[in-house]
């Protein structure tokens, strides 16, 4: 299995007020393609900290982190912008959809950024749309759906250009327990048949379930880890 | 619904101006109506003595300077008209002095069909402004102001004699009808005015083809200073007065009489005061607004920038968007604007009674006035308000770590 990701000495500290807080506090991790990953810990322990680097929406304080073999300390604005746009899908927890638009012009959306024809798209968010159940909803707007439905529209958006890898960060938090499940499902099923490599973070128990490597951190550091066997 | 925000925002600006600017030249427009004119004909020696209205003093032959004004300023009407001091004396029955009281007189076309020549009668709105009786239809018939009536115990029908001087400054009696009372609804003119038709003046004052003033009125019915400037610059040139003489014509603007000048002067600071005041006010307004909008869809910027937006292309697409929404607010809102402001123009507003007792000449009826400015002012604060405020919050965009404009939302 070849290393999607290469984590080295990772450091990350914050301004605050006139010192710093030091969040991440030496990371060392190496991500294989394909993985179903999960960063677990309670709030707090850097879990969203080290997704962000590793998704170069922020920037490491010191040492490295090496995605897709794009070193992330080391991008321009338009570099890591183009890294994000090719390859890379994100799934928050409060789903951050676009409130005035439709399902379908949510899900293209990823999609307007890149070189694909009026035709291709179409085909390409019906797709999308399908692996999570909702082709009955193309032309519903976030607020007319429940809560599980606009996250599997946000699964279905990190999906649609079918990237290398997706990070998705307490994607169960606002939703029950039959809807994680179900989405979970969705994403291990997306994860077997595309191959895309996720990575989570989380502390519910539900998701931890899932997991194929479980990467527990405590106060900014990796403290433990665990593989499942397949 | 930022596009409902401006649309409102600038209508209103837009109101404003035109009610302001209507507030104002109603005023000037009433002072131009009743006395000063937009431009006016007098001697030179009696714009020397204007406020003691030296009838002695008066324009000759005025027939034919008129119709060579006429002829040399067609784009203004200009009207004759006397005004002059004088008593006026109510018998009883025995022909006996009842009461007494001076008098600020005019004398204007009253009489000629449809509604006098030049429409002096409608000019003036008298009909509007008649308390009792009726308007002047035959010669020797004159109106009094109601309070001055009331003050002098007469009635309509009553006879009532003007006591006056003649040109050559002989005392003079003529005696009229009181046909009806008036009330301007401004107190300087409802103590002690009696209008009468010209003719009648004439011959109480012996003023044969004589008048105090040639009063001339610009066919916008708006006093414009500049064209009044126009006027007088062409006049100096075609009435030359090389001896200096005391009984030349000279022209005087409404600028010219009394406090006018510092009066419209004044107006148009004000306007111009409140106006920049209400429409900086109107502009931090729209730009919070901006602001704002912005700020609330950091969310959805940092959405597109997780998906591999370029920061550059955000913050244009926020800015264009909000030159849209300026444009489109800006449209609306100016449509909106002058449809009230018309509105307002057109019908007025009747304060009526709450302006009773001012001593100055303020119209009763509040009215706005649309001027081409009107159609482009509301664009200031629209859009250009609106964009900056869009593109203060877009400086978040580049400020903020992407991760950071999450933080915002969830916050
Ligand atoms: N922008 C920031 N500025 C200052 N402190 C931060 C910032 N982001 C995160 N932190 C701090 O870093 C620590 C780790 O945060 P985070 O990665 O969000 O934890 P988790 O996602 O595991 O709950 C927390 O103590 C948090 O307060
Ligand atoms: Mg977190």
């Amino acid at each position: 299995m070849e290393n999607i990701i290469q984590i080295n000495q990772l450091i990350k500290r914050f301004p605050i007020g006139k010192g710093e807080f030091t969040a991440l506090k030496g990371i060392n991790l190496t991500f294989g393609t394909g993985e179903f990953a999960g960063l677990i810990g309670p709030s707090g322990s850097g879990k969203t900290t080290l997704l962000n680097i590793i998704g170069s929406l922020d920037m490491p304080t010191e040492g490295e982190a090496i995605v897709l073999g794009k070193p992330i300390s080391k991008l321009s604005a338009k570099e890591s912008a183009k890294l994000r746009k090719e390859s890379l899908g994100f799934i928050f927890q409060s789903y951050n959809l676009l409130q005035v638009h439709t399902v379908f012009e949510n899900v293209e959306f990823p999609l307007l950024l890149l070189d694909y024809t009026t035709s291709e798209r179409k085909k390409m968010v019906m797709d999308a749309l399908e692996w999570v159940g909702l082709t009955d909803k193309v032309k519903s707007k976030p607020p007319q759906l429940s809560g599980g439905e606009c996250q599997r529209v946000a699964i279905a958006r990190a999906m649609v250009k079918k990237p290398s890898l997706v990070l998705a960060d307490e994607p169960t938090a606002n939703l029950d327990a039959a809807n994680s499940h179900n989405i979970l499902q969705t994403m291990l099923n997306l994860n077997r048949e595309l191959k895309t490599t996720f990575i989570f973070a989380t502390h519910d128990e539900k998701v931890i379930g899932y997991l194929k490597r479980k990467i527990f951190l405590k106060d900014g550091l990796v403290d433990h880890e665990e593989w499942i066997k397949k | 619904m930022p596009i409902l925000i401006v649309a409102v925002g600038v209508a209103m600006s837009v109101f404003l101006h035109a009610y302001i600017t209507g507030l104002m030249n109603d005023s000037i427009e009433m002072n131009a109506k009743l006395s000063f004119g937009h431009v006016k004909v007098v001697t030179k020696s009696f714009a020397e003595n204007i406020s003691q209205m030296p009838t002695d003093l008066a324009l000759l032959e005025t027939t034919a300077l008129k119709e060579k004004l006429s002829k040399e300023f067609p784009e203004v009407a200009w009207v004759e008209r006397i005004q002059f001091g004088g008593l006026i004396d109510a018998p009883d029955e025995n022909g006996e002095t009842k009461s007494q009281g001076p008098a600020i007189g005019i004398g204007i076309d009253l009489l000629s069909a449809p509604t006098g020549r030049g429409g002096e009668t409608e000019r003036m709105g008298m009909a509007k402004s008649l308390v009792r009786g009726r308007l002047p239809e035959n010669k020797g018939e004159i109106l009094l102001s109601e309070l001055f009536s009331q003050k002098l115990g007469v009635n309509p029908g009553d006879k009532i004699t003007l006591i006056g001087s003649t040109m050559n400054g002989a005392m003079s009696y003529y005696n009229f009808f009181l046909a009806g009372t008036l009330s301007f609804g401004v107190q300087v003119m409802d103590k002690g005015t009696i209008v009468a038709d010209i003719e009648d003046v004439r011959l109480a004052l012996d003023m044969e083809d004589a008048a105090t003033e040639i009063t001339g009125f610009f066919g916008s019915g708006y006093f414009s200073a500049d064209l009044a400037a126009d006027v007088k610059e062409k006049f100096v040139s075609n009435f030359p007065n090389p001896e200096n003489d005391e009984y030349s014509p000279v022209m005087l603007s409404l600028k010219d009489q009394g406090s006018m000048g510092q009066f419209v002067d004044l107006s148009n600071t004000m306007g111009a005061i409140i106006t920049f005041v209400f429409m900086l006010a109107m502009s931090l307004v729209l730009w919070n607004a901006g602001l704002l909008g912005g700020i609330r869809r950091y969310g959805e910027f940092g959405i597109r920038l997780a998906m591999g937006e370029e920061k550059k292309h955000v913050y244009r697409t926020l800015v264009y968007e909000s030159v849209m929404i300026g444009i489109a607010g800006s449209v609306v809102g100016t449509a909106f604007g002058l449809f009230f402001a018309w509105l307002l123009q057109t019908y007025g507003l009747n304060l009526g009674d709450s302006m009773k007792g001012s001593s100055m000449m303020m119209p009763t009826i509040i009215r706005a006035r649309i001027t081409p400015v009107d159609f482009y002012i509301g664009f200031l604060p629209g859009i250009v308000s609106t964009v900056i405020g869009a593109m203060l919050a877009g400086v978040g965009i580049y400020k903020r770590k992407t991760s950071q404009l999450f933080k915002e939302l969830e916050a």
